[in-house]
């Protein structure tokens, strides 16, 4: 199992990902931005940051990056790729997922634990979790307000209470349905918002990251 | 030449920018304000505008939630 970690220039959050993924027993390899040639990646991460400043928009440059080209060759050849937070944003650019990501209902970065519930336990991020399963993870990011646009996404994540209901005070950032995380139609493109690789270990806000990231490792 | 594009969130996308000055406009009592939109100008010097569209659909504008309007200035 070999995962490659996209880095482009901005990108922060590629060695908290390789070491989680670590943890879980994967291979991993960060991926310059301008490689052209994805071949023997088994999965590909695009991790968080601010990747090419998040000038324009976020993620609207990242997207003509060399690598976006193999990356969306993997994604259609039915890879397992997913985006988290920056790389999020990036998947939605490059028209890999549906829908946009916005600056935040109240223009505030936000840093902080949230709640999300499991809504499909058949995303690649998903599927060793148990439906409606509540996880507590960092959210980190300033534009994590989803909007779908005229796209019916398929959400993989929502904000939620503790307990797992839904209120506007639980979502965090304004996004349309509460929406935490999305998959492309295929199933095997993920993007969410909150950072799993930050809640993988006892002295972090949690270890709900793992199922999600093992999930992944074994979807 | 100079080209002018003015990038519009659609009306159905929210503007958090737009929402928020808007409060801070009714708290000093323009209470006239109906809506807020904010918008984003890119200016480019060309020597050549054909293009500017291309630019606008590849680039600068994110189809998902935006329009666009290109003005010239020779």
């Amino acid at each position: 199992m070999k995962v490659g970690i996209v880095v482009f220039p901005g990108t922060n959050c590629e060695r908290d990902v390789a070491h989680a993924l670590g943890l879980l027993g994967a291979d991993t390899e960060l991926v310059w931005h301008r490689e052209t040639n994805l071949d023997g990646f088994d999965r590909i991460v695009l991790p968080g940051g601010f990747a090419h400043g998040d000038y324009l928009r976020a993620g609207a440059i990242a997207r003509f990056s060399p690598v976006m080209g193999p990356v969306a060759d993997a994604a259609a050849a039915g890879v397992p790729v997913l985006g988290i937070c920056n790389g999020f944003q990036v998947l939605c650019e490059a028209g890999l997922l549906p829908g946009a990501l916005i600056a935040n209902r109240d223009l505030r970065f936000i840093c902080r634990p949230v709640h999300v519930r499991v809504e499909s336990t058949t995303s690649i991020i998903t599927r060793a979790a148990r439906p409606g399963q509540v996880l507590r993870i960092p959210l980190n990011s300033y534009e994590g307000n989803y909007v779908p646009g005229d796209s019916a996404p398929i959400p993989v994540l929502r904000y939620c209470e503790p307990d797992g209901t839904a209120s506007d005070a639980a979502n965090p950032n304004g996004s349309i349905d509460a929406i935490a995380g999305v998959t492309n139609a295929a199933g095997n493109v993920v993007g969410l918002m909150p950072h799993p690789e930050r809640a993988v270990e006892q002295f972090m806000v949690s270890t709900d990251g793992r199922v999600l990231l093992e999930s992944f490792l074994a979807s | 030449m100079k080209a002018i594009v003015t990038i519009h969130r659609r009306e159905t996308i929210a503007d958090p920018e737009g929402s928020t000055i808007q409060r801070a406009l009714g708290d000093l009592g323009f209470d006239e304000v109906r809506a807020v939109r904010v918008n984003r100008t890119i200016e480019l010097e060309v020597d050549d505008a054909t293009r500017v569209r291309e630019m606008c659909e590849r680039l600068l504008v994110n189809p998902v939630m935006e329009d666009f309007d290109i003005e010239i200035v020779t």
